[in-house]
């Protein structure tokens, strides 16, 4: 029973967070730099979520290296999500298994 | 027309529905650890979808901390779809009813944010809804998988997994730092400044979610300072004409690279993940537009109007 009481607490903070400016913010934010702001955070916080949790993912570390830079090489080139995704993750997977 | 809107929502959230189905095997697995039962686990991540706070919140059921311990850690790993949602309140049409922003608030991750912001013009619902109907079950029947299969996986295929979470965020932020140039070295910024939080012990009292969020704002809020995002006004028409063409180019080229993985992947069972994947491409390299630092997003949209 406590814990579906910790589920509904977390459920119920994380829905807040993400209703509130969603359903308050009527109006047009004007304002450049708030803005330029918005349209940074997703990729920043992406970035600083992945790197450097990445290289932990495997007990050897050169693996995880190597899944990352073939990641970001795909991605840059325009490989589909899909692609990079499964890719890497299969990569990793052969590496370990060697 | 809904349909047709919710439809394309629905594919282009498949390869986000497998990223999840995989991801989520291991918040199963990590659930097992906070002794929760697998109707828990998988009601957990129906109700709250996210990774991060899921993973934080198995620690503190754990130790069978106080409530509000669990509310203020989940208020700050999940502050950036805060963020998010500031960014979605201004994709939205203003007149959009009520009871359509509490829907699509439940769906704000940062994949389907990602889909969301990619989308031209403004955001329809129903795309957000048709994305929600497919990543949502991914979540929570992987969440259940992997409770259910807690012990049977090797290592090495969940470390594998783990990964696939990762590329799909590189997939996200890398193909956009191609397009707009000031984006590759803000990446490479915020990496080395969170491996330094990472490493240097000094910071150690803070916890990871909490440097995520430092990190994003302060790095955001200089690179909005140093280089803000063109207006949507009239003003700007020269540069528009310049960078318009620019704009529509890209698009082009774009639009060729997507068509070309599309051709050259078509092998395998996964079709209808080819295009889905090929499509994110295309919105991505729509979503770059709005970061154009000459131009401006209104001016992208018209370039590949005309």
């Amino acid at each position: 029973m406590r814990n579906y009481i910790y589920i509904l607490v977390m459920a119920l903070t994380t829905y807040f967070i993400r209703a509130v400016p969603l359903t308050l913010l009527r109006k047009e934010i004007t304002n450049r730099t708030f803005r330029s702001f918005l349209t940074y955070v997703p990729y920043v916080t992406l970035a600083v979520m992945t790197f450097p949790a990445i290289l932990s993912i495997t007990d050897e570390t050169w693996i995880a290296w190597v899944g990352f830079a073939a990641a970001m090489v795909l991605a840059y080139n325009r490989v589909s999500l899909f692609i990079v995704s499964l890719g890497c993750c299969a990569l990793v997977l052969a590496l370990q298994l060697l | 027309m809904h349909r047709d809107v919710y439809m394309r929502g629905m594919r282009d959230g498949i390869p986000v529905m497998l990223g999840y189905f995989v991801v989520s095997i291991t918040i199963g697995i990590a659930a097992r650890g906070a002794n929760l039962t697998a109707a828990q686990a998988t009601t957990m991540s129906l109700t709250n979808l996210t990774s991060a706070g899921q993973f934080a919140s198995f620690a503190i059921i754990a130790a069978g901390a106080p409530y509000l311990e669990l509310l203020i850690s989940q208020a700050v790993i999940n502050l950036r779809y805060c963020l998010m949602s500031c960014a979605l309140s201004q994709k939205v049409d203003q007149q959009m009813p009520f009871y359509h922003r509490l829907i699509m608030a439940f769906g704000i991750t940062d994949e389907i944010f990602g889909l969301a912001v990619g989308q031209k013009g403004k955001l329809d619902p129903w795309y957000m809804y048709g994305a929600m109907s497919v990543a949502i079950p991914g979540w929570t029947l992987g969440t259940l998988l992997g409770i259910l299969s807690t012990g049977m996986l090797p290592p090495s295929i969940l470390n594998a997994m783990n990964m696939a979470l990762y590329g799909m965020f590189i997939a996200i932020f890398m193909p956009a730092a191609r397009d707009n140039k000031i984006l590759l070295p803000i990446i490479f910024i915020s990496m080395g400044a969170s491996a330094v939080f990472q490493m240097l012990p000094v910071f150690d009292f803070i916890s990871s979610g909490m440097k995520i969020i430092i990190l994003t704002l302060v790095i955001s809020f200089a690179a909005a300072v140093l280089f803000p995002i063109g207006e949507e006004t009239a003003e700007s028409e020269k540069a528009a004409g310049i960078s318009g063409a620019g704009d529509a180019a890209k698009l082009a080229d774009a639009g060729k690279t997507a068509g070309s993985a599309g051709a050259g992947d078509a092998v395998g069972s996964a079709g209808a993940g080819e295009a889905a994947g090929t499509a994110v491409i295309g919105e991505t390299a729509g979503l770059a537009d709005t970061g154009e630092t000459a131009g401006t997003a209104a001016d992208g949209k018209e370039a590949s109007l005309s």
